[in-house]
């Protein structure tokens, strides 16, 4: 799949704001005034921006609000109620906590239930993608909630949570990598099943000359060799420095690289994300043949 | 919840005006719905018209795309006259008063003087019968079409065989056939009817078969693929034929009673060896069984016998059948003898053979329909033989066409399956023998009309186009020795022929719709050169060139004189009877073409523009006795112009609007086309609907048709007299000789009996070149002029050189990689493609894929001007040079076909051009209409 | 409307014969004819005179089968929208334009209501949908529903745009929830079969597998008896021995 930067950084700032909302949230003791502001401020900006910057790849904007109509079936109009339910309860929460000082520990643990159904609502988005067989996955949704969390963690300075979360959100990425690049296979999709044509298939000519949107969008290719290095920086960034600058003394200034290192690397594995994911319909433009034809 | 309200029932427009698609020669009816706009009326969606009898409603890619075509950006706007240097594409925009002005400036004075210094060749023309006409009227040797570089060989070999041909002139009997074989055929003219049969034999549960080195298109969906080596279908055939003798599987009844087969072949030594015997009418003479002796063949009681023998003065004349025998059940023709240089395994030809035969005959069936033959014999059923065939450039395109159209016909012939149900059957006006066609004309006289039409079939070297001193007496050298029956003319030695001076220099080179500067020339960047040379003193070595086209094409920057065209949707046409019309086999049929919508630019239909240009130069039958113009414009001309008399252009509605065929012309003729949906149909009586050449019935319809203006029934010629003719006088009988250098060529390639040599020997530069390089035509594009429609351009945009398995693996090509390839004469470099389904020593591309920058209102980084590649860069007009330096002309020897397939080719595999674009470069050409805009995205 | 119907009263859909289709494109640009002058914003082509990049809801995409004995083979394999009974384009979209009618099944975008995500276009396996980059919405094959109930056409002409232009006879329309309909019995008839069964998408359009190709002279190749052979039987094998033959059958005559 094409990665759009738009969704790039939205899937990633929106899920560290969404994941210090549910900390912040669940704080037995959370910060009051001018701290909570900042918390809050934070929260708010990350998860905002990642709102904002989704809608830029609408093509027709002025529709966006009609997203709220399909919840009953939609995974992304249900991230778009979540994400607003989310929002407004943790305001009120956040007012509580700013002006007046006073802890709605209920209304924050709605929000942070609120907050994390955010961030599963938009890991369905992708997990529900039968034609996308590498996000569709039980380590999709987790692998959204646990970075989501561990940045979370960071962000609201739990360390030993941060830890512990890093470290699960590594294993599921370690997972998701793994299954994902056995996920084509399992799905069952292959030229033949595509085409219902026999033999050896390969593609004579494509339909047109030029690109369409479904080749720019779909049938993005990433050369392997890019993909295991990208995979490495994205797996040390995002998990392996973050752990080891929080195992160190802890500074504001190690802790600001710990989660600016962490955000990089979620931007990267959100990068591969998309890049790596091979759409079905690539077949029929002749893509992935060569290792279909490689496995046969 | 519930569901959005949609329109169901949209007006597709206010009106529907219906005429006749032009996006290519299969000339199918349309419906144009047309929407009234406060901006005028609009084009808003075009559909097949369901009435008509070329496409029963169905179009093409090209003809649902004409809307575009129609709109293109590239349409010419006005008459231009040149301003920068030849191919620099620089003009500016002048009055018509002004361009006839130029025209007759230059025109005038070569009339007075000397004709010949015209030449004036039309290229996709579908206005022959009045462009020749025009020609004719002005006195110039120098006319023809574009037919003797694309199909001559297919259109000669049939005529000359059985009185027409393939090609759009007949057709398989598509309700009844079993077994349809297509020997190189990748598109074709009728392009929809064959489309519509192909899906016709298949509902059916018939069999198509396809010989062709390439598997696309038809040759995809043939249930079985003969991956033939091009240029051996000749072999393939006559051994096909030799299978077929040799089990007997011929149709004995049919080649005895509508056949030269049993005709007698003089064995005489001397001037008379090898014509069929004639009574002292000219009738070929037959021996007699019943009556043991020789007799003429139409007889009414004659007993033709096949293997009949007559023994005079000491020889043994033998019938052709005879001939055949010995000829073709030789061993050099078994399967086994040819399998290696066809390319196809012995036992596979020999199932084909044996496929053929069953179906033939095993299939056989009588249609119960009374009919009698020209000898007067009444018969109660017609014989039905179903398989047919049909093929096309792929066996008429090589230096050997014409003999494997002939062989190809023989093979039909012996089946007994032309003119039979289930077999081939043709349209009107064919069937109609060679020698019921005109003869070539020549003669010029200073100021006066040539002494008769220009095209035409010679019989004899008698016919030919010589001026006295025995040259060539057209610029093209048709009908010279070089190439004797060329009958459609020589479209592709014009410019190089103009430019060496040779036979002699031409003073005003016109062209109509042909891209002369680009695809429709061999060694395209030659002919920009020779288009372009200049002599010592500056002034160009061709004087003057005027160039009619609808478009900025490449061919535009080359003229000095732009005539700006409409389009197809704007002018009146007529597809004639007299031409090329649009019948079928059950039916005649003709048709129009009207403005449906007005220009909005200053550009005129070529054809009226012509009639106002002869008028000026005062050309007999344009002017009225008082000098003025006769006709107003081109419609006029269709509806007043008698040809004979009360037969005209059209032959619908004529008289008082009651009359098919002959009658008084109509005033209101067009308007009654129009009514009609846009043509006008005769059915052919059912008991005249087979075996046409010989039936009665259909004889008497035809003339009542005025296709004819007495009966002419005639037998199949199996053995062609005109080549027996030539080969004589390369002998040394007669009196007009060939030069000495072209006696062997005559002797050894001009067999009455249908023979195979190999066209690709001359090619092959002494063994460095040995791949066969072929285009084929696809099926979304017509030529170059399907580039400019914003819809197909974006289906076939570039066209990478496809490779088959063995020489893509032999040289380790890999996707997104690059080759060059090289011929004797030239080299291109373009990325390749793999294909599997391909012959294995063929490598090809699309056709015309490949633009110059700046042509067609394209962008520049438009794929088809960086991408996109022609193949004719490396093919020459000329072959390569023989021992004694001599260069002969890259076509078939008989009738001057361009063997465009018979190039071989070098390949090599290079790294990517770092600008990623093909070679050559031919540089880029102003556009006098602007670029394309960036979005289109309207509705009407 | 992104809830699937439980059921629709029929299935309305196109059945398309590959052993038929000739790869000519006819489809394709009455298509883009009809439904650029029809159904909501015309269909776009950017950059049309350079690079293009157009808007198509049909498209004719080629493939090569290659056996490992026999010769190659060549597939035109046209494809539109295949109107799913179980489309996942429908459920995943959040604001209700994309839909499948209930009375027959037609899967529609309505474009009053699209908010160009592309969600719906990343759901098809089939890449059916593409967005139009002008108009900002997404676009599919409509199953020309302006066409097959429009009282302003002849009722000849109520049918897809493709369907009537296809001059090889490959694309069918019909009604395939209807087992006595034409295009149900020729789905019966010759194997129809779906795409991507294993995507679960339930098609409804259907696809007619190319015949069986090459069987003249597979037996020979194959040494199973050849039951052309007797087809060449000789009766002679020497021009001689042939005029003789001729002789004698022409007395029988
Ligand atoms: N869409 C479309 N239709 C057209 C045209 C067009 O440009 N576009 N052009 C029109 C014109 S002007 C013409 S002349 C006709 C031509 O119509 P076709 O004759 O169909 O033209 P080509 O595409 O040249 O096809 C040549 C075919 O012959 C095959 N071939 C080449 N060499 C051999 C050989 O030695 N043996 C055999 N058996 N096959 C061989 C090639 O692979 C190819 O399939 O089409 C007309 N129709
Ligand atoms: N390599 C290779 N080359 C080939 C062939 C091949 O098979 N292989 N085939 C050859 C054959 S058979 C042919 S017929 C030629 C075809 O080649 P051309 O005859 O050159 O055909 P087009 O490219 O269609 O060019 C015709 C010109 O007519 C113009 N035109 C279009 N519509 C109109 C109109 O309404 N009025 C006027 N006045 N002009 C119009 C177009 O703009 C174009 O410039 O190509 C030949 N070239
Ligand atoms: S075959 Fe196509 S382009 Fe040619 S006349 Fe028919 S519809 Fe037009
Ligand atoms: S083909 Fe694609 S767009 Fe059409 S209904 Fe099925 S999933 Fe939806
Ligand atoms: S692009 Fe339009 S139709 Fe598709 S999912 Fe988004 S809103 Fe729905
Ligand atoms: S049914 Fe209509 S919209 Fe769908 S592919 Fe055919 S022409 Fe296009
Ligand atoms: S119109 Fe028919 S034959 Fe042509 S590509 Fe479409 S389905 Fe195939
Ligand atoms: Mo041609």
């Amino acid at each position: 799949m094409h990665p759009a930067p738009s969704v790039i950084l939205f899937s990633t700032l929106s899920g560290a704001g969404f994941g210090l909302f549910v900390f912040l949230g669940l704080m037995p003791v959370p910060p009051v005034g001018w701290a909570a502001f900042v918390f809050f401020a934070v929260a708010y900006a990350l998860s905002v921006a990642g709102l904002l910057s989704a809608t830029f790849h609408l093509k027709n904007k002025k529709n966006a609000w009609k997203s709220y109509r399909e919840w009953r079936t939609s995974w992304l109009s249900r991230e778009a109620w979540a994400a607003v339910f989310a929002l407004l309860t943790m305001a009120v929460y956040a007012i509580a906590l700013i002006f007046f000082g006073v802890h709605l520990a209920p209304v924050g643990w709605l929000g942070a239930i609120l907050s994390l159904a955010t961030v599963f609502t938009t890991a369905m988005i992708y997990t529900q993608l039968r034609a996308v067989p590498r996000w569709n996955q039980t380590a999709t949704p987790l692998m959204f909630l646990t970075f989501s969390l561990a940045g979370g963690a960071m962000l609201s300075g739990f360390v030993t949570v941060a830890a512990a979360f890093l470290l699960a959100a590594g294993g599921v990425l370690l997972w998701h990598w793994w299954k994902g690049d056995r996920r084509f296979a399992e799905a069952g999709t292959t030229i033949q099943s595509a085409t219902r044509l026999h033999d050896r298939v390969t593609l004579f000519e494509k339909p047109h000359t030029g690109d369409n949107y479904l080749t720019r969008e779909m049938v993005f290719r990433v050369a392997r060799k890019h993909a295991v290095k990208l995979r490495v920086i994205a797996f040390v960034l995002a998990v392996v420095f973050p752990l080891i600058l929080l195992l160190l003394p802890m500074s504001h200034a190690l802790a600001a690289v710990a989660i600016l290192s962490h955000l990089a690397g979620v931007l990267t594995t959100r990068w591969l994300f998309f890049a790596e994911a091979e759409h079905v319909v690539g077949l029929y433009y002749g893509a992935h043949l060569g290792k279909q034809a490689r496995a046969a | 919840m519930n569901q959005p309200i949609v329109d169901l029932h949209p007006k597709t427009g206010d009106e529907v005006r219906k005429t006749t698609c032009y996006m290519c020669a299969c000339r199918c009816g349309i419906d144009v719905h047309i929407k009234h706009t406060p901006d005028g009326d609009k084009v808003a969606y075009i559909e097949g018209n369901r009435d008509h009898p070329v496409n029963r409603g169905v179009l093409c890619a090209k003809g649902s795309a004409g809307i575009m075509q129609h709109n293109a950006p590239s349409r010419l706007r006005s008459p231009m006259k040149r301003t920068g240097p030849r191919g620099s594409g620089e003009f500016e925009p002048i009055s018509w008063d002004e361009a006839y002005a130029i025209a007759e400036s230059w025109l005038r004075p070569i009339r007075e003087t000397d004709p010949s210094k015209l030449a004036f060749f039309t290229g996709r023309d579908q206005s022959q019968s009045f462009t020749s006409w025009w020609a004719q009227a002005f006195g110039t040797p120098n006319y023809a079409a574009h037919g003797g570089f694309c199909s001559v060989n297919m259109a000669a070999g049939g005529i000359y065989t059985m009185g027409g041909a393939f090609w759009e002139f007949g057709q398989p009997d598509w309700d009844r056939t079993r077994m349809f074989v297509l020997f190189g055929v990748a598109e074709d003219h009728d392009s929809n009817p064959i489309k519509m049969g192909i899906g016709k034999v298949k509902a059916n549960g018939g069999r198509i078969v396809g010989v062709n080195p390439v598997r696309s298109g038809y040759n995809a969906v043939a249930d079985d693929w003969f991956g033939v080596t091009p240029g051996t279908d000749g072999l393939l055939i006559l051994s096909l034929v030799h299978c077929l003798l040799k089990a007997g599987k011929i149709d004995l009844p049919y080649l005895r009673d509508f056949t030269d087969a049993p005709v007698l072949i003089d064995a005489r030594p001397g001037e008379t060896h090898g014509l069929p015997l004639k009574d002292d009418d000219g009738h070929p003479l037959v021996w007699c069984r019943k009556e043991g002796r020789p007799r003429c063949f139409d007889a009414a009681d004659v007993d033709p016998d096949l293997n009949g023998a007559w023994d005079q003065d000491g020889v043994t004349h033998r019938t052709v059948m005879h001939h055949m025998a010995h000829k073709y059940l030789d061993a050099r023709y078994a399967p086994e003898a040819v399998a290696d240089r066809v390319g196809i395994p012995a036992a596979r030809i020999r199932a084909f053979a044996a496929e053929i035969a069953r179906v033939a005959f095993d299939e056989a069936f009588l249609l119960d329909v009374e009919w009698t033959d020209f000898r007067g014999r009444t018969r109660k059923t017609m014989q039905g033989r179903p398989v047919s065939f049909h093929a096309m450039r792929g066996i008429s395109a090589h230096a050997n066409g014409f003999q494997t159209c002939r062989a190809l016909h023989v093979l039909q012939i012996l089946l007994g399956s032309v003119e039979a149900p289930g077999g081939f059957r043709f349209k009107p006006p064919y069937p109609k023998p060679a020698t019921a066609h005109p003869k070539p004309h020549c003669k010029v006289t200073p100021g006066a009309p040539l002494d008769g039409p220009h095209l035409g079939f010679v019989h004899g070297p008698d016919d030919l186009c010589l001026r006295d001193d025995g040259s060539p007496a057209r610029i093209d050298k048709a009908f010279s020795w070089d190439n004797p029956m060329s009958a459609h003319g020589m479209m592709h030695m014009v410019i190089s022929n103009a430019h060496a001076g040779d036979p002699y220099r031409i003073d005003t080179l016109f062209l109509y719709m042909a891209n002369m500067a680009w695809n429709s020339s061999m060694n395209t960047s030659g002919t920009m050169r020779m288009l372009s040379d200049t002599n010592e003193d500056g002034s160009y070595v061709i004087p003057h060139i005027i160039y009619s086209d609808a478009y900025s094409s490449e061919m535009v920057a080359y003229a000095d004189l732009i005539l700006p065209d409409t389009t197809y949707l704007e002018r009146h046409d007529c597809i004639s009877m007299l031409d090329r019309p649009i019948c079928e086999a059950e039916a005649a049929a003709d048709g129009i073409r009207w403005p449906v919508v007005q220009p909005d630019r200053d550009v005129k239909g070529f054809q009226t523009a012509m009639i106002e240009l002869g008028a000026r130069l005062g050309l007999p039958g344009m002017v009225n006795d008082d000098g003025g113009q006769k006709y107003a414009d081109y419609a006029d001309y269709i509806q007043r112009h008698e040809r004979r008399p009360n037969v005209g252009p059209l032959m619908g509605f004529r008289g008082n609007g009651d009359a098919t065929g002959r009658g008084a012309p109509n005033p209101n003729q067009i308007e009654e086309y129009k009514k009609n949906g846009g043509f006008a149909l005769a059915h052919i009586p059912l008991e005249a609907q087979f075996f046409k050449p010989w039936n009665r019935a259909y004889q008497d319809w035809a003339v009542d048709l005025a296709l004819y203006d007495k009966p002419q029934p005639y037998i199949f010629t199996l053995w062609c007299e005109p080549l027996a003719k030539f080969r004589l006088a390369a002998e040394g009988y007669g009196d007009r000789q060939p030069p000495d250098h072209l006696r062997h060529r005559i002797r050894t390639h001009f067999d009455p009996l249908p023979i195979w040599w190999d066209p690709t020997a001359d090619h092959d530069g002494g063994g460095a070149f040995t791949i066969n390089a072929l285009t084929q035509r696809p099926m979304a594009m017509y030529h170059s002029w399907g580039t400019q429609n914003a819809w197909l351009r974006q289906i076939h945009g570039r066209n990478p050189m496809y490779l088959p398995t063995e020489i893509w693996t032999r040289h380790g090509f890999a996707e997104d990689d690059w080759a060059r390839i090289t011929s004797p004469h030239g080299e291109i470099t373009v990325p390749v493609a793999h294909m599997p389904a391909l012959n294995g020593n063929t490598i090809w591309t699309w056709n015309a894929i490949g633009k110059r920058k700046g042509a067609w209102a394209l962008h520049d980084d438009a794929p088809e001007a960086n991408k996109g590649f022609l193949l004719n860069h490396l093919i020459h007009e000329l072959m390569p040079p023989k021992k004694d330096g001599m260069r002969w002309s890259n076509s078939d020897p008989i009738t001057g076909q361009a063997a465009w397939f018979d190039l071989k080719v070098a390949i090599e595999k290079v790294p990517a051009p770092a600008d990623g674009r093909t070679r050559p470069d031919t540089g880029r050409q102003a556009s006098p209409v602007g670029q394309g805009p960036e979005v289109v995205a309207w509705k009407v | 409307m992104t809830a699937l119907p439980a059921s629709t009263q029929k299935k309305l859909g196109l059945v398309i014969d590959l052993d038929t289709c000739v790869g000519c494109h006819a489809c394709v640009t009455a298509c883009k004819g009809w439904n650029t002058q029809n159904y909501g914003a015309p269909l776009s082509d950017r950059n049309a005179y350079g690079d293009a990049e157009g808007t198509f809801l049909n498209r004719i995409h080629a493939y090569q089968s290659q056996p490992d004995q026999g010769l190659a083979r060549t597939t035109h394999f046209p494809k539109s929208c295949l109107h799913c009974d179980d489309a996942p384009c429908v459920t995943v979209c959040p604001t209700g334009a994309s839909y499948k009618r209930a009375e027959d099944g037609i899967v529609l975008v309505n474009e009053d209501a699209c908010m160009g995500c592309g969600l719906c276009a990343w759901a098809c396996p089939y890449g059916a949908r593409e967005v139009d980059e002008v108009a900002g919405i997404m676009k599919k094959c409509t199953l020309c529903v302006d066409r097959i109930y429009n009282e302003n056409i002849p009722e000849i002409d109520r049918q897809p745009a493709c369907v009537r232009t296809c001059p090889a006879g490959a694309r069918h329309f019909g009604d395939l929830a209807d087992p006595a309909s034409d295009i149900s019995i020729l789905v019966a008839e010759r194997g129809g079969v779906d795409l991507m069964p294993e995507q679960g998408t339930k098609p409804v359009n259907k696809y007619l597998p190319p015949r069986p190709r090459d069987t003249i002279g597979a037996a020979q190749m194959s040494d199973d008896e050849d039951i052309l052979a007797p087809f060449l039987a000789p009766v002679a094998e020497e021009p001689a021995g042939f005029l003789g033959w001729l002789d004698r059958s022409l007395e029988r005559l």
